[in-house]
């Protein structure tokens, strides 16, 4: 944890001085920047234009740079084609559902794994982390066989279920857990008579609150995004957002304002929480590189 | 920092052992026979890591490991949905599939999908981390600035770049047009409709990876670079002789990653059809990618054990190059903790 930004402070200072181990952006270093960054963003700003236009401004032959005044009519189109508020709830329930419970069940894994001793530990953790390499998304076939079986097509819980605690949240906990939470506390705690529940949910939650944090943001957003198998496994009456938005696209003529629209509407949300949280999930992101 | 507290870790990790264990039959009681709640206490010592774990472990089973390897009994059967009687096969699955020109149609398609956005989005993503490590303004601003595009789900990013490059009515059209080239059907033709689809993919991970990359850049040592300097290499030369070379586990981990990922590519390619809803990839097949070969065969055609065949053949491709990836991951790891 602490490793990384010490060095990052320390070259700051030192950086003024010989000024070459890092080098002092100039002119060129900002301009590709921007260049870069206005690539990133114009798409965004390329779909809101055409959402709040009419269709008819995509075969004009200079394409018009500002937006127009139709994205609500357009909005309201979305809503009558698709069951957006349907699909909303859906995936609100779906990514808050998978969230919570990916958190808790990867917190309370990493601590074991962390903190305390068993036998089999190491040879399990190194089970977990091959998992990790295991494309468990081509098993949807008989997955889906046996949802159908269980009576969980085109139900929510087919989507929850598979996705109550993932490989990937568990190594990122235990990686976390192991050096933010010292023995002297766990130990301690046991001391003083909690169980080993309660050391857990006393002790070391609030120690590993910055990492479950970043879990429940990144679980969420994996999940907002999740296409393949809710398009298997739900139909289009109980869709989730993404899966309504690609019947947006279906039959043979495109209305693109309205896919647009609805593109639009689905993401603005996530770049509101985005930009709110980013510098916390940039940090997550670089210190999970870090670690490997 | 983290030495110490390893450190500390691994020398007070018998004491706590030994603390729950003898700590509490104390008081009253004689050692010889320890009462319910002190059998209670050791069990809970014992038995609640497993406890822990275990829900990671009965997931996995039974929605991972267990579909996975089900993949490979229902690719030996002539199944369709529903069908209570399934008619075994052998291996006619894999022989038809090995004779489909359809299946190598698709691999090819997916390798080349996966050259076109893994080789640029890796050049860029190690020059655009090289920028970011530079001393800027608001770094943290620059960094969530390059990471917008992650946020954005495959299902929005297909539907934005399907209408970008549009073959009547694009925008990437028109502009080619506006500077006097012609215009390119992205759709029909096989090379450009690749292209097409690795903007999306270049499009939304480029940034993910150079913050990736720009980490492994911190944490270069900084000596290195001052006996560099002292014996008088230019900036593009300590790049190619220092920089690149040590970030190589980096750069070998992000590539593997994203081979996995990228094998398996699906979203993309369904979504960037000129008729929608189709998961045929193009008029001809030009775009289709295994995955979506093995959703038009299960989900379309409803001949799930041909679809499981061509499940397992590309697990059996990706397992091979997540061997290289498990090899990797642990070199990085052990590095790591030598830190």
């Amino acid at each position: 944890m602490t490793t990384v930004p010490l060095p990052f402070r320390r070259n700051r200072r030192r950086g003024g001085r010989d000024g070459s181990m890092i080098h002092r952006p100039n002119f060129l270093v900002y301009g590709l920047l921007i260049a870069f960054v206005l690539g990133s963003a114009f798409p965004f700003y390329w779909s809101f234009l055409v959402a709040s236009r009419d269709s008819s401004m995509l075969s004009e032959r200079v394409p018009p740079l500002l937006p127009g005044g139709n994205f609500l009519s357009n909005a309201a189109k979305v809503i009558d084609t698709i069951p957006f508020w349907k699909a909303l709830g859906n995936s609100i329930i779906v990514s808050g559902t998978v969230t919570l419970t990916t958190v808790l069940f990867s917190t309370l894994a990493g601590f074991a794994f962390a903190k305390l001793r068993f036998r089999g530990r190491n040879i399990l953790f190194v089970f977990v982390v091959a998992t990790l390499a295991v494309p468990t998304q081509l098993g949807i076939i008989p997955l889906y066989m046996a949802m159908a079986e269980f009576g969980w097509a085109n139900e929510l819980e087919a989507v929850i279920v598979p996705n109550l605690v993932t490989a990937i949240g568990v190594f990122w906990m235990r990686q976390y857990t192991v050096e933010a939470l010292p023995y002297e506390l766990v130990e301690a705690a046991r001391m003083d008579g909690c169980s080993m529940i309660r050391v857990f949910w006393h002790v070391c939650l609030p120690a590993v609150r910055p990492a479950a944090a970043f879990l429940a943001m990144f679980t969420f957003m994996q999940s907002w995004n999740d296409f393949l198998w809710p398009l298997v496994a739900l139909d289009a009456t109980n869709p989730t957002l993404q899966v309504a938005l690609e019947k947006l696209q279906s039959g043979y003529y495109v209305d693109y304002s309205l896919v647009l629209a609805g593109t639009t509407m689905a993401t603005v949300p996530v770049l509101i929480v985005f930009v709110l949280l980013g510098r916390q999930i940039v940090a997550g992101i670089m210190q999970g590189a870090i670690k490997g | 920092m983290s030495e110490a507290t390893l450190d500390v870790g691994e020398r007070s990790e018998p004491a706590h052992r030994a603390s729950a264990g003898s700590g509490e039959p104390d008081r009253r009681q004689p050692r010889s026979r320890p009462t319910f709640r002190q059998r209670l206490s050791q069990w809970d010592v014992k038995y609640s890591p497993y406890l822990y774990i275990a829900p990671f472990f009965i997931l996995f089973g039974v929605v991972g490991l267990f579909p996975l390897l089900y993949t490979a009994y229902v690719s030996l059967y002539d199944w369709e949905l529903a069908d209570d009687t399934p008619t075994f096969l052998g291996l006619e699955n894999y022989v038809t599939l090995f004779g489909d020109a359809q299946f190598w149609n698709a691999l090819v398609n997916t390798v080349s999908i996966f050259v076109l956005s893994s080789v640029p989005q890796l050049v860029i993503a190690v020059f655009l981390a090289a920028l970011l490590n530079t001393k800027l303004r608001a770094p943290t601003g620059w960094r969530v600035a390059v990471l917008l595009p992650y946020v954005v789900s495959l299902v929005a990013v297909g539907l934005i770049f399907s209408n970008l490059f549009g073959s009547n009515f694009g925008l990437i059209n028109s502009l080619f047009e506006m500077v006097g080239l012609d215009r390119i059907d992205w759709q029909a033709n096989r090379f450009a409709s690749h292209i097409a689809i690795a903007t999306m993919v270049n499009w939304r991970w480029t940034g993910y990876n150079a913050l990736i990359v720009l980490a492994a850049m911190q944490a270069i040592p900084k000596d290195i670079y001052e006996a560099a300097l002292v014996d008088g290499a230019k900036a593009v030369r300590r790049f190619f002789s220092i920089t690149l070379p040590l970030l190589r586990p980096t750069l070998i981990f992000v590539v593997v990653t994203s081979t996995i990922g990228g094998l398996q590519i699906f979203t993309e390619p369904k979504l960037f059809d000129a008729r929608p809803g189709l998961n045929t990839g193009g008029s001809s097949g030009q775009f289709q990618t295994i995955t979506l070969y093995m959703y038009q065969s299960a989900f379309e055609n409803l001949d799930f054990g041909y679809a499981s065949a061509i499940a397992w053949v590309l697990f059996v491709l990706i397992l091979a190059i997540a061997m290289i990836n498990f090899v990797i991951t642990r070199r990085l790891a052990s590095t790591g903790e030598d830190r």
